[in-house]
């Protein structure tokens, strides 16, 4: 398929995914707390509503760098689902995420201010592995294009064990998922206001959210490529993944940041350095050999 | 008629020496304006295309020159055992004796005479780097006018008022400077080098506190070990016949040669404060910020990296490299979390500065022609980007009386042009696509095509990078209550300095694709003998472009600014009083809402790092040096 209309399917399905995905985890959610839950399209709904909302705002300019955060997310996807280079997409998606703390920053207010902090340390916490993970599959395939990591001839899950478990671990933070849910938080019991996103309001809000879909759908996207080798083996595994981070959002309370910060790390230079060095060490000592 | 660069180098040693006699500001002021102007055309013009090989001819005989270096070297020798003697520090005599002796018995004793056949060198490196000293040199020597007045005048009036001698200094500076990115005959690169160090030391003691007194000695002697092992190099270069001229060194057999790289290797370390050095340019910060600007971030510490940059090839494969490179990684990594733990702007520059030499000295110590090309790139880029932060905070810091990055907080309201300025330098130092991320790029790429294992130090030490960053752009964006603009009285100095190197921040980032192609790529072509080299694919590069170019979009946001907006007051958890900056708390109490950084200095002790960082950086510096010596 041309990088053409992938851009174009990406753009028109990654929301509806990532909503329906949105309205999957909370049935789910519900189901694991003996609850009914939402209708599947609730997501959508909210979305619809926030957009209708009154803009409230504290600093008059807080919602720009909302609106960029938005696009270069959406930006941000579209690299990577038009197979381009994966180190670009992970710098892009750190660029995305910083202008969402800005704009949480410039609300000025203390809740968001915490949040943004707090929001900042996740960054620092998870940037390693998602570095590594891409550091890994360049030493697998010799490439960092989406496009030949996804042809290439390898199952990058074989060989990097480690990495994917420690990326995994990050991965509950970039879901925003509990036990790192710090920021800001969809379960109420935990969260006292609202974190990151106390002072965005209305359409803001709601752009925030859409931006979430779209990143989540890339996540998800990242972890397929540890299955590259055949895409219902890919499709399945990535499913049961989310699955999975379903399961520990509603099985752990929330940690403190600085738990946070020194478990992502300690698995990190564990599984993820560990991985790393074991796949240079066989390297070196011929005992695997990649084209 | 004399070459461009022998005039290059020696004006801004006359006009020097003329503005150490020059007591009146009114006559210094065009003097200096005069100077800077000469030193960006003359940087400029050796930039142009099909610039002809006699801008190199020497006004006298090569041979000439040589002695009246030495002969220069020898008062300098004097006055270090005059001051070893004053400070009451026997080291820096030692260290100063060990030199001449070295250098003495290798020009007067020596039976070799080592012939050199090239005294200057004029290629795309050393242009790149006259670009830098000239221009953004220039420019701070522009600012620092406006800011000594306001220096003694508003802020320390008490202070004795030395700015015959400092600005005398400045200038030498950019001579030695010049000479030494021109030098291909490495003893009067040495001679420049030993020059560097001198300046450095007088204009770090610039202040006469016993602070600055003490760090100044401490820099002083920690470059002269340095200046020890460059002369070592010279001596084993001189008596083994071998070549003593930088663009010889490379193509001689890495055998035969690798002591004396590794020791030049060495004396980069020291220049660059990598770790076990760095504490003498965290302790350079007492001086006026000018001098942090000019010496301590864009151009004299850049005189290490671009030393073990050139003998990088030599380096290439081998564990010499492999260790330098370990260096430079640790070095990265241990400043880059000490600049979270600190709350001192120029701390953290000074702390970044450092990570970011370190990150050009692992690529020195990789060698290879994409690691060098990276460090080029690094070397550009944070030039002008950390020129850029040290002139803003050097401003704010005599406007805000405090250089605190949490008392920055409402900057935009308080000083909106240097705030957006900063912001423009922060960018440019670890935003995506600015110039350091393109680098980072390019460091990762290459230390993946060699040592896969030294990306871990990246990937910990780019991830500290991007919070102190962030939490300090965070705090200028913050406004809680209305400021009074204070950005009154800066002079027009102080602004052209500014101006220029925000728009050459961003310049460089939008022509990066240009200056790669015509400067930096045929460099690293001629140095390694490659036909064909492409640093960087054109799809990533347009996307880079893309990314620059949404980025750009930004400040256009603003033109929608207030509008379809309602304006409320921040939540505080409690009924909001009048304004959004206090609340009425538990019992009726009314409190103030107030906001400070993470920094972290409970989980990442400064000290115990740094203390740490030095013992490995010794034992990687030994184990150098063991292996070197025995192999």
């Amino acid at each position: 398929m041309s990088p053409l209309w992938r851009l174009l399917i990406y753009l028109v399905a990654a929301p509806l995914i990532g909503g329906l995905l949105a309205g999957i985890d909370r049935r789910i959610s519900a189901r694991m707390q003996a609850r009914l839950g939402p209708p599947l399209l609730q997501p959508f709904y909210d979305v619809a509503k926030l957009w209708c909302k009154e803009p409230l705002v504290v600093r008059r300019s807080q919602n720009f760098y909302i609106l960029f955060f938005f696009v270069l997310t959406v930006f941000t996807g579209a690299l990577f689902f038009c197979g381009s280079d994966l180190l670009l997409v992970f710098f892009a998606l750190t660029l995305s995420g910083i202008f969402f703390v800005l704009g949480a920053f410039k609300a000025s207010s203390p809740y968001s201010f915490v949040g943004a902090s707090r929001e900042l340390i996740q960054m620092m916490a998870y940037e390693p592995i998602v570095l590594l993970t891409a550091v890994g599959l360049y030493m697998v395939t010799h490439s960092f294009s989406v496009d030949t990591i996804v042809g290439s001839a390898q199952t990058p899950i074989i060989l990097l064990p480690g990495v994917f478990i420690a990326l995994m671990y990050a991965m509950e933070m970039k879901f925003r998922k509990s036990p790192f849910d710090l920021a800001a938080s969809h379960h109420a019991h935990q969260e006292l206001v609202r974190g990151l996103t106390t002072e965005f309001a209305g359409p803001t809000l709601a752009l925030i959210e859409i931006a979430h879909w779209y990143e989540n759908v890339m996540l998800l996207g990242w972890l397929f490529l540890f299955f590259s080798i055949h895409w219902t083996l890919g499709l399945l595994a990535v499913a049961v993944c989310f699955f999975l981070l379903l399961v520990v959002d509603n099985v752990c309370g929330r940690v403190k940041w600085l738990f946070a910060l020194r478990s992502a790390w300690i698995m990190t230079l564990v599984l993820g350095c560990g991985n790393i060095l074991v796949l240079w060490l066989l390297q070196v000592f011929g005992i695997l050999k990649l084209s | 008629m004399v070459g461009l660069i022998p005039l290059l180098v020696a004006f801004p040693f006359i006009l020097g020496l003329v503005l150490l006699v020059t007591g009146s500001n009114r006559v210094r002021r065009p003097l200096v304006g005069v100077g800077v102007i000469a030193v960006i055309a003359g940087s400029l013009a050796l930039a142009m295309p099909g610039v002809p090989e006699s801008v190199m001819k020497l006004p006298v005989s090569p041979e000439l020159i040589s002695k009246g270096m030495l002969a220069i070297e020898a008062v300098i020798t004097l006055y270090l055992l005059f001051v070893s003697v004053r400070t009451r520090r026997p080291l820096i005599a030692l260290l100063a004796l060990a030199q001449a002796g070295l250098l003495g018995v290798m020009e007067l004793g020596g039976g070799h005479h080592v012939e050199v056949t090239h005294y200057l060198i004029l290629d795309q490196f050393s242009v790149i780097l006259g670009l830098i000293i000239g221009v953004i040199g220039g420019l701070i020597c522009l600012y620092a006018l406006d800011y000594m007045q306001e220096f003694h005048v508003h802020h320390h009036p008490e202070m004795h008022d030395g700015r015959c001698m400092f600005f005398a200094i400045l200038f030498i500076f950019l001579g030695a400077m010049f000479g030494l990115v021109f030098s291909n005959n490495l003893i009067w690169l040495y001679f420049f080098w030993e020059i560097t160090t001198l300046c450095s030391f007088w204009l770090i003691g610039y202040k006469r506190t016993d602070e600055s007194k003490r760090n100044a000695q401490r820099a002083l002697m920690m470059n002269l070990a340095g200046g020890v092992g460059f002369a070592t190099a010279l001596f084993l270069l001189a008596r083994g016949g071998g070549p003593i001229e930088l663009d010889q060194i490379v193509m001689a057999k890495p055998a035969l040669v690798l002591l004396p790289v590794a020791l030049l290797a060495f004396a980069g370390i020291t220049k660059s404060a990598q770790l076990p050095f760095s504490s003498w340019l965290l302790g350079a910060m007492v001086a006026p910020t000018p001098v942090s600007a000019l010496l301590h971030s864009s151009t004299m510490v850049n005189a290490g990296v671009y030393l073990v940059l050139r003998v990088a090839p030599v380096l290439q494969g081998t564990v010499a490299g492999i260790l330098v490179a370990l260096v430079g990684a640790l070095t990265f990594l241990v400043a880059s979390l000490a600049a979270i733990t600190t709350s001192d702007a120029k701390k953290v520059l000074a702390y970044s500065t450092i990570a970011n030499l370190g990150l050009i000295v692992l690529c020195g110590g990789i060698g290879t022609h994409e690691a060098v090309w990276a460090g080029i790139l690094l070397i550009v880029f944070h030039a002008i980007a950390k020129g850029l932060l040290f002139l803003c905070v050097g401003v704010i810091e005599h406007k805000l009386h405090s250089r605190n990055i949490d008392d920055m907080s409402g900057l935009i309201l308080k000083m909106p042009r240097l705030s957006v300025m900063l912001q423009i330098g922060m960018a440019g130092m670890f935003l995506a696509p600015f110039g350091m991320l393109i680098s980072k790029y390019a460091v990762l790429k290459a230390v993946l095509d060699s040592m896969p294992l030294l990306a871990i130090f990246i990937v910990f030490g780019s991830a500290a990078t991007l919070f102190f960053w962030i939490k300090w752009m965070g705090s200028l964006l913050m406004v809680t209550h209305p400021h009074e603009n204070v950005e009154k009285n800066i002079g027009w100095g102080k602004w052209t300095a500014l101006y220029s190197l925000s728009a050459m921040t961003f310049g460089t980032c939008m022509l990066f694709p240009l200056l790669s192609k015509y400067l930096i790529e045929p460099y690293v072509k001629t140095q390694y003998h490659l036909a064909q080299f492409t640093a960087m694919s054109d799809g990533n590069i347009i996307i880079m472009v893309i990314m620059l170019a949404l980025v750009s979009l930004f400040p256009l946001s603003f033109i929608n600014y207030g509008r379809n907006v309602k304006v409320i007051d921040p939540y505080l958890g409690g009924a909001n009083k009048d304004s959004g900056i206090q609340f009425t708390g538990s019992a009726g109490t009314v409190r103030d809402m107030s906001m400070q950084n993470y920094y972290l200095a409970d989980v990442l002790h400064e000290a115990k790092m740094m203390k740490a960082g030095v013992i490995f950086a010794c034992l990687l510096l030994a184990g150098l040096f063991l292996k070197v010596v025995c192999s």
